[in-house]
């Protein structure tokens, strides 16, 4: 950005917020609050810090110092990315103005507009962002709990739990089963489980070439379907068998402790089991009591707001705003309208309508990728797809490699906008 | 190529141009020729034996896939826009030709564009006379060009407001780094206003082929694109 421009726009926010915010004026910054340093609320804070040019006073809340994004996680268990390179650190946040705390968000009144950390420190504000990711369901698959994760592990939070999946995968013994329990509607990247498939096929062509996959699933079609069946058919002929609830993909038990995955009474002795439950808002948006019986945060599809309290913006997975996935492109997409309505309602800048927009890359085998896309505009009761695409069957090797190295590009492009 | 199979694709042409309602034919071959000498010779060979010189051959140029000729090295845009699924067709390599850079960024092809539609039209109607007869492929490529306006100057000098612009660009920033780093999608920072307009605009008639491109221009109007043009232009 041009000083020049960027000293121009801050001249004209000044100005306005003069003219039509006279509140603020004489009192301190208004204080945002953004809990949650993923795609939706690093992207939400750069964005207020960088847009606001110093006007807002933004405080970003999140638990680790080092962020590992889930999106990609799929292609360090693949062997295609390194972990590291998954890895994000906050330093440019704090240089471009935001205040970052490393600790947990453990309570919010809302009543008192102020946030309590773990830490036992209190932040003020006068807007929340709340963009704190997914939550397991208890009990949604029986046998298994979080305590069982380091024998059946979720992976479905990028961390150590993606390092020990991959661990599992690699040590499976000659001909063993890998099995995955796929979760119910709406979870978080709805082509994340079958892009894991994916890639744990890869591994096992190589390294355990008679090793069986099996999903059960309790969803009648998933997303990218065709898309994943054919090229599953094409790389790992007779190696993955999907099982959807017309046989039982629904009806499932875990015994972590046996090594035991019963699907419709049937039990199978498996070598890795990938368990990703049922899945609600993070904790802290159920804490601050903008849930509902969905188990997701309603939001009004033209800012993101919460339908709860006028004060509290929900982002990205927790959000519950009509078309849009629960995708890391979702969030930073959805991150950017709220940031800008923040901004007008305490700075006084210009508002503009709402617009969003989602891609999801998905990689089947080396230099075979794939692709599903849409935009998205308000209407009065939800976020609605206007216009989308999807990768086609049959495109041929080029194209599926090009699809593939965009979404290396994609990657890079959205973690720097993410953090700077 | 034969002076007779020419003249017999002109009497085809004709009885085309003669139904009601039919699109204008290609243009004047002959004029064509003589452009094709001038302009083009000195790098791409065409007819009997052409080879790759500059540039690629362009013999049966209608219908290929962009950045297809076998033995030729291509610049890294044009493979990209190959890969994405662009086809030479009429309309694409009229765009082409009208303003290179427009359609595929980085080609190496340094030409700076050929303004006159009928100009286009004709050396558009010489190089279709060395690509197959439409009688003989099963899917013929269009052997008529339909009356496609260029984009008016009034859309090309659109320019508003530079909060719209930043906003607009924020839906772009998810892939295209504002530095400028590729990283695997393209840099727009830097381009030329003019260029970037006429770029949003192929995407937006789907001429340009990225699917993720088109979806996004498609619902962009003719104000925005030149908010965005004169946002990426100025950003360093």
């Amino acid at each position: 950005m041009k000083l020049n421009r960027r000293h121009f726009l801050g001249t004209g926010i000044a100005a306005s917020a003069l003219l039509t915010a006279p509140t603020v004026w004489g009192q301190a910054k208004p204080k945002v609050v953004v809990i949650g340093g993923g795609a939706g609320g690093a992207t939400a804070a750069r964005y207020l810090a960088k847009d606001s040019d110093g006007a807002i006073e933004v405080t970003l809340v999140e638990a680790n110092p080092i962020y590992t994004t889930c999106f990609f996680s799929n292609l360090y268990l693949g062997g295609f990315y390194e972990f590291e390179k998954l890895q994000h650190g906050y330093d440019k946040l704090t240089g471009a103005g935001v205040t970052v705390i490393n600790d947990m968000a453990t309570g919010v009144d809302r009543a008192a507009r102020t946030v309590t950390l773990a830490g036992g420190q209190v932040l003020p504000f006068d807007r929340l962002i709340l963009s704190p990711g997914i939550d397991f369901r208890d009990g949604s698959v029986p046998g298994w709990s979080l305590d069982a994760a380091e024998i059946m592990p979720h992976a479905y939070k990028a961390g150590p739990q993606t390092q020990l999946l991959k661990k599992q995968v690699e040590e499976m013994p000659e001909g063993g089963v890998f099995a995955m329990i796929a979760p119910p509607n709406p979870y978080r990247c709805p082509p994340g489980p079958y892009e894991r498939i994916s890639m744990v096929a890869h591994i096992l062509k190589s390294k355990n070439p008679t090793a069986k996959i099996i999903i059960a699933d309790p969803k009648e079609k998933f997303s990218k379907q065709a898309l994943f069946e054919d090229g599953w058919n094409r790389h790992y002929a007779g190696m993955v068998e999907w099982i959807g609830p017309d046989f039982g993909g629904g009806k499932v038990e875990v015994r972590p402790e046996a090594m035991e995955v019963v699907i419709d009474g049937e039990v199978t002795k498996v070598a890795c089991c990938n368990v990703i439950p049922g899945q609600k808002a993070g904790k802290i948006a159920e804490i601050a009591g903008v849930t509902d019986d969905s188990v997701w945060a309603p939001v009004h599809p033209d800012s993101m707001k919460s339908k709860a309290d006028e004060n509290v913006w929900v982002l990205g997975d927790s959000s519950a705003q009509g078309d849009m996935p629960k995708s890391g492109f979702s969030a930073n997409s959805q991150a950017k309208v709220a940031a800008m309505a923040i901004r007008g309602e305490l700075t006084g800048s210009k508002t503009f309508p709402a617009k969003y927009s989602n891609t999801c890359w998905s990689l089947i085998a080396p230099d075979d990728g794939v692709k599903v896309g849409a935009s998205y505009e308000p209407t009065p009761e939800k976020i609605a797809s206007v216009e989308s695409f999807i990768s086609e069957v049959g495109e041929d090797a080029a194209l599926r490699k090009a699809t593939y190295e965009e979404s290396l590009g994609w990657y890079a492009g959205i973690t720097a906008d993410m953090f700077g | 190529m034969t002076t007779a199979r020419r003249s017999c694709i002109a009497a085809v042409l004709f009885a085309l141009g003669t139904l009601p309602g039919a699109s204008e034919e290609i243009g004047d071959a002959a004029r064509g020729a003589d452009l094709f000498a001038r302009q083009c010779k000195a790098c791409h060979q065409i007819g009997e034996g052409a080879k790759n010189r500059v540039g690629p051959q362009l013999n049966r140029i209608f219908g290929r896939r962009a950045g297809s000729v076998e033995g030729f090295t291509y610049s890294r845009s044009m493979a990209r826009m190959g890969a994405d699924g662009l086809t030479w067709t009429l309309q694409t390599l009229d765009a082409y030709l009208a303003n290179p850079k427009a359609l595929v960024s980085g080609t190496r092809m340094n030409y700076r564009g050929m303004a006159e539609p009928e100009a286009r039209a004709a050396l558009l109607a010489y190089l279709r006379d060395w690509s197959d007869r439409p009688q003989d492929i099963p899917e013929p490529e269009p052997t008529a060009r339909k009356t496609d306006p260029d984009l008016a100057p009034e859309v090309l000098a659109l320019r508003g407001d530079p909060d719209y612009g930043d906003y607009l660009a924020s839906e772009c920033q998810t892939c295209h780094q504002a530095d400028g780093s590729d990283q695997g999608i393209p840099s727009i920072t830097g381009w030329p206003e003019e260029d970037f307009v006429i770029a949003m605009h192929a995407y937006k008639q789907k001429l340009r082929p990225h699917p993720v491109m088109q979806m996004m221009a498609s619902r962009l109007n003719d104000e925005e694109i030149a908010e965005l043009a004169a946002y990426f232009a100025t950003l360093k």
